[in-house]
């Protein structure tokens, strides 16, 4: 099974370690053919606004669009979170977004780099898993059809942190920088070959 | 989890914003005009500065911490992470950059130093801190001190490469020096290096430093920013090479493409077509300053 990381900027290396640690071929994605006959792709942690920029300037932004309108299983960590989602609050005038969540999310929602902060979460079917947020996005709004996986409570209610609709799903903290590989073999195990 | 469970300032949530910097671009701007250009460009973050290095360089006397009024027009100006720099020791400018929720603090050989001894101590902060390095005892002593990213010093403000690739040659033999030794010669190794075993040990043992290894001083082009990556550059700091350009926003531009796309010449050639003139840049064996040798 193949599966995709997007590797126009970021954390690229990380998801690809824990892809190879779970036992899955990892391909890097810098241009439309890189889409072809993957199983599922990660979005990786970043800066958003790079990462949409460099889309649009590498021909992928188009055609990423209609595989992920026609089905392709994605995951998106952090910056990956924002491309998915259907609404960025405080982003740039021209932010766009793939609208694959039905989530609406508020870039670097919990602050600045000092704000950024780790603790333990607790992720349906896994247990206890450790959570990495990094000038992290914070969603402040859900359909009913986004599936939660798991919460966190930041003084203020919990809010969802990892979410799942269909073959989508997404997470405001960073499962790959950890070596934790048990929220990317949840992704993995959903995926089936094509 | 509450919040009294969460913390912030780890060395894993400090190292992870470099991470998250990895295969992009860090423009100096000096101004809020500057910064929307770099961050239209594709810039993953902005260092707010006064004076781009070049022009310290040309005007001489103390260069200190920007004014802190010119950060925050930045950091209202951008939403991706601001930097800036602090004087080589000077732990009172970094704790008021801290306080200004600057991203990242740069402690700066650009700057005049305000310590001849020594460096700042980076585990006392929360923000996390990049250091420059000449050679990998320097970037190991920085690690030790809390340093969460290393970039080569390069000769900041010249428009030439050639120190840059000089310090990232060196970075990666000695390395590979560590790696093929036998565990026996760590400690001698560790020694002529004058860095702290532990770290040693573990470079030899990985490969690779404990941190990011980016790469600053003199990129002026995006062939320069190709060829820092291809030794082995994760990211790249462009500092008076973009703003001291003909035409800075597509030099901007063409060093953010060739940034993700440096594996690929036919790529670089498109975006390097047409650029107008680089910086005009200085031979550095004329300097009278070496801003290099600023550390130690």
């Amino acid at each position: 099974m193949r599966v995709g990381v997007l590797a126009l900027q970021g954390d690229v290396a990380e998801h690809r370690a824990t892809l190879d640690a779970l036992g899955v071929e990892a391909v890097d994605v810098r241009r439309p053919a890189d889409l072809d006959s993957l199983a599922g792709l990660i979005m990786p942690g970043g800066e958003s606004t790079a990462i949409a920029h460099l889309l649009g300037t590498s021909g992928l932004r188009s055609v990423l669009g209609e595989r992920l309108e026609t089905g392709l299983p994605v995951f998106g960590t952090c910056a990956g979170m924002i491309l998915l989602a259907s609404e960025v609050v405080d982003g740039r005038a021209d932010q766009w977004c793939y609208s694959r969540l039905d989530i609406a999310v508020r870039r670097n929602g919990y602050g600045r780099q000092v704000a950024s902060f780790e603790t333990t979460l607790e992720v349906s079917g896994l247990g206890t898993v450790p959570g990495v947020f990094i000038r992290a996005p914070r969603v402040l709004s859900w359909g009913p059809h986004v599936e939660v996986l798991a919460s966190h409570d930041h003084g203020d209610g919990p809010v969802p942190v990892l979410v799942r609709q269909g073959s989508a799903w997404a997470s405001a903290f960073h499962p790959e920088l950890t070596g934790d590989t048990r929220v990317h073999g949840l992704f993995v195990s959903s995926l089936t070959d094509r | 989890m509450s919040p009294e469970t969460s913390s912030t300032g780890s060395q894993l949530v400090k190292r992870g914003l470099a991470d998250m910097l990895r295969g992009g671009v860090i423009m100096d701007v000096v101004n809020p005009e500057q910064a929307k250009i770099a961050e239209d460009a594709g810039a993953v973050a902005v260092m707010a500065l006064e004076r781009v290095p070049s022009d310290i360089r040309r005007d001489g006397g103390v260069a200190r911490m920007s004014d802190p009024q010119m950060i925050q027009q930045i950091q209202a100006a951008v939403t991706i992470p601001v930097m800036a720099k602090a004087r080589i020791g000077h732990f009172a400018e970094a704790q008021i950059l801290e306080a200004l929720g600057v991203d990242y603090v740069d402690e700066s050989e650009v700057l005049t130093p305000a310590d001849e001894e020594n460096h700042i101590d980076k585990w006392a902060f929360t923000v996390p801190f990049v250091c420059g390095a000449t050679n990998l005892g320097e970037a190991l002593r920085r690690i030790a001190e809390g340093a969460c990213l290393i970039r080569s010093k390069g000769e900041a403000g010249t428009g030439n490469v050639v120190e840059a690739v000089r310090h990232l040659r060196t970075i990666n033999a000695q390395m590979r020096r560590l790696q093929s030794a036998d565990a026996s010669e760590l400690y001698a190794l560790a020694k002529d290096l004058g860095s702290p075993l532990a770290l040693v040990q573990e470079v030899a043992e990985t490969g690779h430093l404990p941190v990011p290894l980016f790469c600053a001083g003199g990129i002026s082009t995006p062939a320069d920013a190709s060829l820092v990556l291809q030794l082995g550059a994760e990211a790249v700091f462009v500092g008076s090479g973009i703003f001291k350009s003909e035409d800075p926003v597509r030099m901007a531009h063409a060093i953010v493409e060739t940034t993700t796309h440096y594996r690929d010449p036919a790529v670089v050639a498109k975006v390097s077509t047409g650029l107008g003139a680089a910086m005009r840049g200085a031979e550095t064996s004329t300097l009278e300053q070496r801003l290099a040798e600023r550390g130690w």
